[in-house]
């Protein structure tokens, strides 16, 4: 991802370099190549070392479709998820006013550094079987959530919402807060106020904010495999069946890998474009 | 009185304190410096800065329990805050959707009042598409959508350049004669507040510190501020029948006062003359000359002594008496152009 989770706004990105003109001096050239080469040679190596000519065969088996059409359903989900809860949550931190705001802000911010395995722990003693809430849901519903497809979602969603939660929350604060107060003058109620006016106008936000969750959830590891276990078919997602993989039959894990790469790629390439055109058009 | 308001609004180091009445039809102006307390004022009555004390009555009715989008108040902002993704159509037909009329009738409304405002042909362009001016009247169409009896501008016209503003001006005071309601405008411009409003009142540091007709506050303002915006020199003085004494100058002046009075002249009645001139010591002092400028056709002299003023001469009389800052200068000034009134 290049994407940073800060606040995303709709204007046009890459902007003309600002600063003194001429050669960048070599304390910062030597450094910056550095990084490129040490972010961009891996993905090069995945591609240099793909077993290309047996690509189609093992494309097509089996355990590579589900894995893959799992992963995307699960994080589409998730991301569902997410917009459905953290939107109204980022517009509560960003507009209103209450005592712990801030206190809270920084709990919903904690899955963004917490280690997901200690995320998919701490799903477990809520969510699990014993769990303070997964023991009263199994009673009451007879739902239970670990080592399910649902738990995957479960997972993803515990680990993806803080980026949406806080890029649209800076999409909110970025926004100009009078049109919501013309919107007022004219009698729009605050529930209006938000689904006509402001909603629209973070529209950009959300969407960088969904990309980055969803792509984060795509990518959704540690919490997944900790709560959801490893079953193909139901919570073997592509980054469990990568590491799976790795250890049975390398070439597979390349193919795979391949395969959650040009996804992942696909899916950017096609929101900047869409992003570009916003903004132009 | 359609509007009859008393506005408190109390923020850490300002006060404001203003009373409004407006009839229905009526169009007053609000006027002051930046920071007076103008938009301030608005805000409040359109409900979107709580008052401190005070009330706002419309039609007899108490609305400042009210929330803004109770209110029946429509709302023309500095920058015109035209929702940028909705259609100019759409922009208008906002408000009547918001108050529960359904689609087609609030488009049929919405294109009747684009209409009205001579932009039927810009119906689905959006905000960004329009010209400044054109977005001032798509603002100006949206606040009255929702039929409301209190209209509010703020600053309407400060945002266009010069040659569409004498345009969008004289369309401004065509609609607000159309419309029945109590209208508040706020400005910083004595020509917008004078052309557009029936009243003026001044705000300066939270409170009215003037209000009448605009030839009233015109021929005989009362603050620094508002003789400056109206182009006069004002003095504070005391009248002794037909002499006003300002400082140590005594003004000859047309009216027979006694007590505390306002001295006012333009600067086209001062006259300057490099050696003391004959006659009468009245109307007359010798000043130092502080900034010379252009003005118009003439020239603009600031003068510094016993009393500051500012004198328009022609750019000959500058050339004759060889003008420049720092030098001491006798200035004059016509007893029949000297205007004395109470304080």
């Amino acid at each position: 991802m290049t994407t940073s989770p800060t606040p995303v706004r709709g204007r046009a990105r890459g902007p003309e370099p600002a600063g003194v003109p001429g050669r960048p001096p070599w304390p910062l050239l030597v450094p910056a190549l550095a990084g490129i080469a040490f972010l961009v040679l891996p993905l090069a190596g995945l591609l240099v070392r793909a077993p290309w000519s047996t690509l189609p065969q093992r494309l097509a088996e089996p355990q590579v479709l589900q894995a893959l059409r799992l992963s995307l359903v699960t994080a589409t989900v998730a991301t569902g998820v997410c917009l459905l809860l953290g939107v109204p949550l980022a517009w509560l931190l960003a507009r209103t006013d209450f005592p712990g705001r801030r206190l809270l802000r920084a709990l919903i911010t904690v899955p963004l550094v917490l280690p997901p395995v200690v995320g998919g722990v701490a799903l477990l003693l809520v969510l699990g079987r014993r769990g303070l809430v997964g023991q009263w849901l199994e009673s009451a519903f007879g739902i239970s959530l670990p080592f399910t497809t649902a738990g995957v979602v479960v997972a993803e969603a515990f680990v993806a919402m803080p980026f949406l939660v806080i890029s649209v929350e800076g999409a909110l604060r970025a926004a100009d807060p009078r049109f919501e107060e013309a919107a007022a003058t004219l009698g729009a109620s605050r529930w209006t106020v938000f689904r006509r006016v402001t909603l629209p106008l973070i529209a950009p936000g959300v969407l960088a904010g969904a990309v980055l969750c969803w792509a984060r959830a795509l990518g959704e590891f540690g919490a997944t495999i900790t709560f959801a276990g490893n079953f193909p078919g139901s919570t073997q997602t592509m980054p469990l069946a990568v590491y799976l993989a790795l250890e049975t039959d390398p070439e597979a894990a390349v193919v795979l890998s391949l395969v959650l790469l040009a996804v992942s790629v696909l899916i950017l390439a096609g929101l900047r474009e869409r992003w570009v055109n916003r903004v132009g058009g | 009185m359609s509007l009859r308001a008393r506005l408190v609004v109390e923020r850490p180091a300002f006060r404001l304190d203003a009373d409004l009445d407006v009839a229905a039809g009526e169009v007053i102006a609000l006027l002051g410096p930046n920071g007076a307390g103008k938009t301030t004022a608005l805000r409040a009555l359109a409900g979107l800065t709580p008052l401190t004390a005070g009330s706002i009555e419309l039609d007899g009715r108490p609305v400042h329990t009210l929330p803004a989008e109770r209110r029946p108040v429509g709302v023309v902002f500095q920058d015109y805050l035209l929702f940028p993704h909705l259609s100019a159509l759409e922009n208008v037909a906002f408000g009547p959707r918001c108050h529960g009329v359904p689609r087609a009738e609030a488009r049929r409304t919405a294109a009747a009042l684009l209409e009205r405002v001579g932009l039927a042909g810009h119906a689905s362009a959006k905000p960004r598409q329009l010209s400044g001016g054109q977005a001032q009247r798509v603002a100006l169409a949206r606040a009255l959508a929702v039929r409301p009896r209190l209209l509010l501008l703020d600053e309407p016209l400060a945002a266009l350049d010069a040659h569409t503003r004498l345009e969008i001006r004289s369309g401004l005071r065509r609609h607000l004669a159309d419309f029945d309601g109590a209208t508040v405008l706020v400005t910083h411009d004595p020509l917008d507040a004078m052309v557009l409003a029936d009243r003026l009142v001044v705000i300066e540091g939270g409170a009215v510190v003037q209000r009448g007709t605009s030839a009233e506050v015109a021929r005989r303002p009362r603050t620094d501020y508002v003789a400056r915006l109206v182009g006069l020199n004002l003095y504070r003085g005391t009248a002794d029948g037909p002499e006003a004494r300002v400082g140590d100058v005594v003004f000859s002046v047309t009216q027979r006062l006694h007590g505390p009075v306002f001295v006012a002249f333009s600067p086209a009645a001062v006259a300057l003359y490099r050696s003391r001139p004959d006659g009468s010591p009245r109307n007359l002092w010798r000043g130092r000359i502080d900034g010379i400028e252009r003005y118009g056709d003439n020239i603009r002299v600031h003068l510094e002594g016993p009393i500051t003023a500012s004198a328009d001469v022609t750019p000959a009389a500058v050339a004759d008496l060889d003008l420049s800052p720092g030098q001491e200068i006798w200035a004059a000034v016509k007893a029949a152009e000297t205007h004395a009134y109470p304080a």
